[in-house]
């Protein structure tokens, strides 16, 4: 066959395609190795819905009980309904949901809280979190047989499970059938970016850019009350000291005349003594269970300064209490040992009986 | 422009002194020079005393002596010997710009670990987001990671979903085809404390949970071709992080195959921050910020989704009829005027620029309305370059203040149309009590006394 313009054409035309090829992508080899199954023993560790990741064990009621009080009640409360540190886990919910697989709570906009029974419909999500990530100061630190038991103890507080129960593999798929909001969940929305689920993208709301006498909503409806004016701190130094709008000074009443100055950025602490220590503090999460005043789940540490101030030894004591925990002088929840640089927890034993000052 | 002043509302003094020799003196110049309407309004301004903003310019009047003691004395940076190269290696922002900090809300959570910190969007310019400012959301606090010890997984929920589960270092990550792309990224509760009513002062704390930058990586694409992925069965992907609490979500494979899906390490022209997920994360655009998992140590290809934590108990949408929406994922188009916003005093009636931000979690933004009088009429804005999909658009446009209550808003729309809702809208589908998702137009009074008040209308 003789050339042609259109099969010159086309030659031309796979040239070009070629060169638009060879520029984007050389073929990537000899990167990356394959995994041992060792390795993907010890990270794959994902539990789905339908349990396809979910190592075999099993775990009873009663032994949830002893291991949620050892490891979970300081921030979730004995019967994992505390807010005190994280959102209530157990609570909201009644026999009748574990019924209808519905929690009834969630249609009445005056109940306060929405805590994680009422919401999760899926067993698997709390054994996959639980394995994972608890307890928070030691993830990954709980075996199979201990997540089962804390499982079940946390369905035994909702009375999805009996007291007498114990969670395994082998009954897993039963209990879901009894997780109180297991038909509360839809994936009938537009806000998923695939097609396996969803609506394939449609928007729920339509709004249309109306330019000239729109209709408006027309009366200034909710704003933040007076009194909670300075409620995140003095506006004035959380904007850039100059610029064509300043930041207001929240420390004055509303209404009172604005300072003309350009509000210069806050002293930085001086450092050293009780700066520094308060940040050791944060660091080695003492602030998570102790406010500087106030009781979070253990006392306030000016609480605690003021209430060793007559004893001469109240540094030594404090900072032994800090190394070996203790329980019942605050009240009943333990605070475990901490396994802190003896010098650091004599630090802060010396800050705190001198009142935790900045 | 319709004002016959439209110059600086700062060069104006303050009524209490307008009529001071000095004043007098430059009322009649402006009178020889044709400005009779101005004088005659400024000059009722200052006898009737009224809507005097409370807060006043930075005065710049002339002083008595002739001149100003900033230009006339020269301060020591004019007179003396400044500082060496390299003095830090690593440079940071001016003294002076110390109250430009990302800030926790109060009362929010009870744990720093498991918190948020919001970007301040007052004080930003332009769309990028400098990387110490970007908003910070950490389930389990955060890790300075030694990137040569740091590995990514990638395997299959079962094993036929790939043809080889592969280990890859930093060092191999790196060598793979290089992109860099600009993106939001937004958290799906970013502005959902103002569901129900407003709660917080200022933008910072309403819109921070949004930050943009460059992201530098490899698309997720490239190293799941390298695995021998079956993409005709593996339709999900799940990326799991190595801190503490080893995130997980649920991504489509559909995102991963249009090669938007980054493996990404750097930002902003330098590595990621530690408390962005140094040294690799996802990059998912137009996605809420959960899914774009930090510390990232294993992406795992499946058949379904898997109903983690964060997709089955949190950034769950409630709806009114009592169920919740999952896997609910895209940040649909919203903006918000940046300056002037809450907790804000304008100094002085006159020239304003209103400016803000404006994004698409489904693409460009195309338009972005401006009304000042609470929805009534809007004025388009000017959108400055670049305008990217998924992306951060800065908009602008000029405003005289004429020292009266206003209501300031903006309108997004995108280049599928959608238009960004009212808070009526909104909640005429949603409710109030969703927690996510929350992409209403924004509503800043502008008080006669100068500050500016978050404000909800109905």
């Amino acid at each position: 066959m003789s050339s042609s313009p259109e099969r010159l054409l086309l030659a031309l035309a796979g040239l070009v395609v070629a060169a638009a090829a060879s520029a984007q992508s050389v073929a990537v080899s000899g990167i990356g190795r394959p995994a041992t199954p060792k390795e993907l023993a010890a990270w794959d560790i994902d539990v789905r819905p339908d349990f396809k990741g979910l190592p075999k064990g099993s775990g009873s009621v009663a032994q949830g009980m002893d291991l949620w009080e050892s490891k979970c009640a300081a921030c979730h409360g004995v019967f994992g309904e505390s807010n005190e540190v994280f959102s209530p886990l157990v609570g909201g919910t009644t026999k009748q949901d574990v019924q209808t697989g519905r929690v009834a709570r969630l249609t009445d906009p005056s109940f306060p809280g929405r805590t994680t029974l009422m919401k999760v419909a899926t067993v698997s999500t709390l054994w996959d979190y639980i394995y994972r990530a608890m307890p928070w100061n030691a993830p990954k630190s709980l075996k199979p047989d201990e997540v089962y038991a804390l499982t079940a103890y946390l369905l035994n507080l909702a009375h999805v499970l009996p007291d007498d129960y114990t969670l395994s593999d082998g009954n897993i798929a039963q209990v879901q059938q009894r997780m109180p909001n297991r038909l509360g969940m839809t994936t009938n929305h537009g806000l998923w970016p695939g097609r396996t689920m969803g609506n394939g993208g449609k928007p729920d709301v339509r709004a249309v850019a109306c330019m000239n006498n729109c209709v408006t909503e027309p009366t200034v409806a909710s704003y933040l009350p007076d009194h909670a004016r300075n409620a995140h701190g003095n506006l004035a130094e959380q904007n850039r000291m100059v610029g064509p709008q300043h930041g207001a000074d929240t420390s004055r009443p509303a209404g009172a005349a604005q300072s003309a100055q350009a509000t210069p950025p806050s002293q930085v602490p001086t450092a050293a003594s009780g700066a520094s220590t308060q940040a050791l503090a944060r660091k080695l999460n003492c602030l998570t269970c102790h406010g500087i005043d106030n009781k979070v789940v253990g006392p306030g540490l000016r609480e605690v300064g003021s209430k060793y101030a007559g004893r001469d030894d109240a540094a030594d004591y404090l900072a032994k209490k800090i190394l070996s925990g203790g329980s019942g002088v605050w009240g009943s929840i333990p605070m475990p040992p901490q396994s802190i640089p003896p010098a650091d927890a004599k630090a802060l034993a010396q800050w705190i009986a001198s009142g935790a000052k900045p | 422009m319709s004002d016959n002043f439209p110059a600086s509302g700062r060069v104006i003094k303050a009524p209490e002194t307008f009529l001071s020799k000095e004043g007098i003196r430059t009322v009649f110049a402006e009178g020889k020079r044709g400005r009779r309407d101005f004088i005659r309004s400024a000059f009722a301004a200052a006898v009737a005393g009224a809507a005097a903003p409370a807060a006043m310019a930075q005065s710049n009047p002339v002083p008595a002596e002739g001149g100003d003691p900033k230009i006339l004395e020269l301060p020591a940076h004019s007179t003396g010997l400044g500082q060496g190269v390299a003095t830090d290696g690593y440079g940071k922002p001016s003294k002076y710009e110390a109250n430009v900090q990302r800030r926790q809300s109060p009362g929010l959570t009870q744990t720093t670990q498991s918190s948020v910190s919001f970007a301040p969007l007052q004080s930003l310019f332009g769309i990028v987001t400098p990387s110490g400012l970007h908003f910070e959301r950490h389930h389990q606090g955060w890790w300075d990671i030694d990137p040569s010890k740091h590995r990514l997984m990638v395997n299959g929920s079962d094993p036929k979903l790939l043809k080889t589960p592969m280990v890859f270092t930093m060092d191999e990550l790196m060598r793979l085809p290089m992109v860099s792309r600009f993106h939001f990224i937004e958290c799906g509760a970013n502005t959902g404390m103002e569901w129900g009513n407003v709660a917080v002062p200022t933008v910072q704390y309403s819109h921070g949970m949004i930050s943009c930058s460059e992201f530098t990586g490899v698309p997720l694409r490239v190293v799941l071709d390298l695995c021998g992925v079956d993409y005709r069965r593996a339709r999900y992907v799940l990326g799991e992080g190595a801190d503490g609490s080893s995130m997980t979500r649920t991504i489509p494979m559909e995102m991963v195959e249009s090669g938007e899906v980054l493996l990404a390490y750097g930002q902003n022209g330098e590595m990621l921050r530690p408390e962005n997920g140094y040294p690799l994360r996802l990059v998912v655009p137009g996605v809420q910020g959960v899914s774009w998992v930090k510390y990232l140590r294993r992406i795992e290809v499946g058949d379904k989704p898997w109903a983690t934590k964060d997709e089955a108990v949190h950034y769950i949408d409630l709806m009114p009829d009592g169920k919740h929406r999952q896997y609910s994922s895209i940040q649909e188009c919203k903006s918000v005027v940046t300056t002037p916003s809450g907790g804000q005093v304008l100094l002085d009636k006159g020239f304003y620029n209103i400016s803000g931000l404006a994004w698409s979690g489904r693409g460009k933004v195309t338009k972005v309305d401006i009304s000042v009088d609470g929805g009534r009429n809007w004025r388009p804005a000017r959108l400055e370059t670049p305008v990217l999909s998924k992306c951060l658009t800065r908009f602008n446009l000029d405003w005289v203040w004429d020292g009266k209550p206003a209501l300031v808003q903006s309108r997004a729309t995108d280049e599928t149309g959608y238009v960004q809702p009212t808070f009526r809208q909104l909640r005429a589908v949603r409710g109030t009590r969703s927690i996510y998702h929350n992409n209403a137009i924004q509503t800043w009074l502008v008080q006669d006394s100068g500050e500016v008040k978050n404000v909800q209308l109905s």
